[in-house]
């Protein structure tokens, strides 16, 4: 027989950004919260000086990632294919333990923009009917910019957000992003500094006719105290940050922001190693009564609750709903069904130069060094996508997000192996630069996320299958894209260089990495016939499980996406507060 | 920079074979900048002397040939920087290889024969059966192709039949061999070894620091809060080891 804990008002499945975020808010307003985390326990004395600077450990063999031996997915390129499990991490690589991927990220720190929040409005108004992929599924946001902005505003003070203002309140900002929502507040801190390729590539996009920005940050520019009275350290531009936990104090992470204040709390308690399995349903499966774990043990417990937060990630959550009954199960076939629709990801490319001339000094750097634009994005006044036929956009930028050997990129030509590869790295280490895209990825019928019927993980259970594949509309906005990037390549004037875009006959590749943004599965929306969660992020059919996370966006803009999942949990957390836990119900009538 | 090249080199020749020794008298050669790593380097086993913990003698001794093409020394040419065997790049590989490399990958069935190569790493083995089944292949190959071993194939023969694996002409799979194609050994030893060239010495490998000097890239300092700001200045400070070393 499992063991049964005591119970508790809320339980939160996972203890990284989005379970932080939720945990604190529920915990200062009183109730008794418990988190179930499945990794280990991660404090910041854990990392300190010099361990993280180890690219092997934490880069080659993710000393701080998931194991693929247990949190594995299956992929699969369309709905004929059989599914392959990740065995290895390749194109993205979901965090593990407290801080989740929180404690190890890049920190690039981006708001979607208004237009992002209301894309489906945006397509229609903009594209004539017909002129888009006809399984094309984008979405609204069920929120609008100004129910969004104040846990914007909320979220980056938590963080120590840097960069340049470009929108205060309606009025645009030099050296900011004039395509930007309006913010009610400036930046917490300035940006961070710098580097040569920044220089480099700002005066060149601003030559061009471009409104290039310091890519926002999560690192911090300047010493910080946040909301919760935590201090953060300023960045000392150590060079090992994404994919390493902060060896400075600098990064904002659910550790250095939230987890210290939210340990003061007495209503708040913690477990690690311990896995969550399912949610558990009452009988007429319209609320749940709490979950069950694996404890470090092996043994099953069950954990009673009166409020379930899934915040185990995307596709851990759209996984949890699927394996335990909640809601309708998306049919690419016939298009019903709710969870797991809207599986998007993003694609990236760019152009590598080499400069003979140039000490670029990679390893001085933040992980969110970089300056971007914004100009190409769905918004009033680009005009490309209606005349190329995509809906779409990307930040092209020029981040330098570390400067570690393995991996260094060489000029074409250089022997792959041998002495001139040797003569190669001694040349060129220390020369190159990027001109690099972060694209949005719209949502098809195709595009989603299952239980796989061959693949389980190391307690038995079906892993998540996605089936994903590039279309049209994405591998259009790739070239269009690459047209740009070598304008600017042309501009700066490398010694030599090479592009590397998706082709139009592109599939998935699933070996490089990419990002891990992945979205989508359970979305948020107005209607409870293609989306699985409403604005609060509650389930629609068991009112007592919320979901925050990725998995809640119809689609992925060119944003970082956890500016975003951080803003909507805050937004739910609130809600939550005000109404739900006064008289638990649905907070939305369908 | 006195290094006792007399006594590991017998030792050396012996180990690698005769083709090798040429390459190997890279071993005695110092190279610029290296001089102050040399102290450190002395805590590094010393390759010739190292015994191998995970490889059999006659593994390791073919992984010294191939790494040394994959990576060669300077010998009398142009003083670039330390070959994979200076830098103890087969010694990392004995450590990773035979230590938890891989543990933590998914290995459950079914495997299919020939997935696509988007879909990454398919084939039902840890690191360490990949190791033992591609060496006895890649050797076997070389035997048959050249009647003799590929330590005693000549620089040009070693790098050519190498070319040859790294594109599948020579065919893993027509030899019984059920995943693991040439090109995969290829490109797994080749990662690995960059891996161990390039790494922080406390993995075995990158002796000295001598690779990161080689580039100019400062390893563990971590600390550039002055230094982001002075553009286009070559960084004028050596590297230093996540255990303290100093170059
Ligand atoms: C290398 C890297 C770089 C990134 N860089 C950026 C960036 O620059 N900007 C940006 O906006 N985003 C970035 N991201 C993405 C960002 O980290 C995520 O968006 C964010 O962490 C998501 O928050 P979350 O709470 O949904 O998930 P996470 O922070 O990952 O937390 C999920 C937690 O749930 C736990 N969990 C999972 N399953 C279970 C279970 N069954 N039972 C119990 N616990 C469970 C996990 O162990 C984990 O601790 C990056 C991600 C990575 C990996």
């Amino acid at each position: 027989m499992a063991i049964v804990n005591d119970e508790v008002d809320a339980v939160v499945v996972g203890l990284g950004w989005s379970g932080s975020i939720m945990a604190m808010e529920l915990a200062r307003a009183g109730l008794k919260v418990r988190a179930i985390e499945r990794g280990p326990d991660q404090t910041s004395e854990d990392f300190a000086y010099p361990k993280p600077a180890d690219q092997y450990g934490y880069d080659k063999l993710y000393k701080v990632f998931a194991k693929p031996a247990s949190a594995a997915v299956t992929v699969r390129h369309d709905t004929g294919g059989t599914a392959l499990p990740t065995r290895q991490w390749g194109s993205f690589c979901p965090g593990n333990g407290v801080g989740g991927a929180g404690l190890h990220w890049t920190a690039v720190m981006l708001r979607p923009t208004p237009t992002d929040l209301k894309l489906k409005t945006y397509a229609d108004e903009v594209y004539a009917p017909g002129q888009l992929q006809e399984d094309m599924q984008v979405q609204d946001f069920p929120v609008t910019w100004d129910e969004m902005e104040k846990h914007f505003d909320f979220f980056e003070k938590v963080c120590g957000q840097s960069g340049t203002t470009g929108n205060l309140r309606g009025d645009i900002q030099p050296g900011g992003d004039p395509f930007e929502g309006p913010r009610s507040n400036p930046y917490p801190l300035p940006a961070l500094e710098d580097t040569l390729n920044c220089s480099m590539f700002r005066e060149t996009t601003t030559k061009m006719g471009y409104h290039p920005f310091s890519n926002p940050s999560a690192n911090v520019s300047q010493a910080w105290t946040n909301p919760y009275g935590q201090n953060i350290a300023p960045c000392n531009y150590c060079g090992f940050c994404s994919k390493y936990p902060c060896l400075n104090y600098s990064k904002a992470s659910p550790q250095t922001t939230i987890l210290d204040a939210l340990k003061l709390h007495k209503n708040f308690d913690y477990k690690t190693n311990a896995e969550v399995t399912r949610v558990e349903l009452h009988d007429d499966g319209k609320t749940a009564k709490g979950i069950t774990y694996v404890d470090e043990t092996g043994q099953e417990v069950f954990q009673p609750a009166k409020m379930v937060f899934l915040c185990s990630f995307q596709f851990q959550n759209v996984r949890l709903m699927l394996l335990s009954g909640i809601g309708t199960p998306y049919d690419p076939m016939t298009g019903e069904g709710v969870v797991g629709r809207n599986y998007a990801f993003l694609s990236n490319g760019g152009v590598s130069m080499f400069f003979k001339d140039k000490e670029f000094n990679p390893f001085a750097t933040a992980g969110a060094t970089g300056v971007m634009f914004n100009d190409v994005s769905p918004r009033a006044g680009f005009e490309d996508g209606v005349k190329h036929g995509f809906l779409g956009g990307a930040k092209i930028h020029s981040s330098q997000s570390n400067g570690n050997p393995i991996g260094t990129p060489l000029p074409e030509g250089t022997p792959g192996w041998g002495m001139g590869w040797k003569k190669g790295m001694r040349d060129w280490y220390g020369h190159h630069m990027k001109i690099s895209i972060t694209t949005t990825c719209m949502s098809y019928r195709g595009n989603y996320v299952d239980l796989d019927p061959t693949y389980s993980d190391h307690l038995g259970n079906p892993m998540a299958r996605i089936t994903f594949d590039w279309k049209e509309n994405e591998l259009k906005l790739q070239q269009y894209l690459k047209d740009i990037c070598l304008k600017i390549k042309d501009q700066l004037g490398p010694d030599s260089y090479h592009a590397s875009f998706l082709k139009m006959d592109s599939q998935y590749d699933l070996r490089p990495y990419v990002s891990t943004h992945n979205v989508g599965g359970a979305v948020m929306g107005d209607d409870p016939k293609t989306s699985a969660l409403n604005k609060y992020l509650q389930s629609w059919d068991c009112h007592n499980v919320f979901v925050p996370g990725g998995n809640a966006f119809p689609q992925n803009f060119q944003a970082n996406p956890t500016d975003m999942i951080g803003a909507l949990t805050y937004h739910a957390a609130a809600k939550i507060v005000s109404d739900y836990v006064k008289s638990p119900g649905p907070l939305v009538q369908a | 920079m006195t290094r006792k090249s007399g006594s590991s080199f017998g030792r050396r020749g012996f180990m690698l074979g005769t083709a090798a020794i040429a390459s190997a008298a890279a071993l005695g050669v110092p190279f610029e900048s290296v001089r102050a790593a040399t102290v450190l380097d002395q805590a590094a086993p010393d390759l010739a002397s190292y015994t191998p913990g995970f490889f059999t003698d006659a593994e390791f001794r073919l992984l010294c040939a191939i790494t040394d093409r994959l990576i060669p020394g300077d010998g009398d040419g142009e003083k670039i920087g330390p070959g994979a065997l200076e830098a103890n790049v087969p010694v990392f590989l004995d450590m990773q290889i035979g230590g938890d490399y891989g543990q933590d990958w998914y290995l459950k069935g079914p495997f299919p024969k020939r997935p696509s190569p988007l879909m990454g790493y398919q084939m039902p083995y840890l690191p360490s059966e990949v190791y033992q089944r591609g060496l006895k292949l890649f050797a076997d190959a070389a035997q048959a192709a050249h009647g003799k071993a590929f330590e005693d194939l000549s620089a040009d023969e070693q790098d050519a039949f190498l070319s040859d694996v790294q594109s599948d002409k020579v065919d893993f799979l027509a030899m019984g061999e059920d995943y693991l194609s040439g090109s995969n050994f290829f490109g797994q030893l080749w990662s690995d070894t960059k891996n161990g060239y390039l790494s922080d010495p406390m993995y075995g490998g990158n002796k000295g620091m001598g690779a990161w000097i080689m580039i100019g890239y400062p390893g563990a300092r971590a600390s550039f809060r002055e230094w982001v700001t002075q553009h286009n200045v070559p960084y004028p400070l050596g590297p230093v080891s996540v255990q303290g070393m100093r170059a």
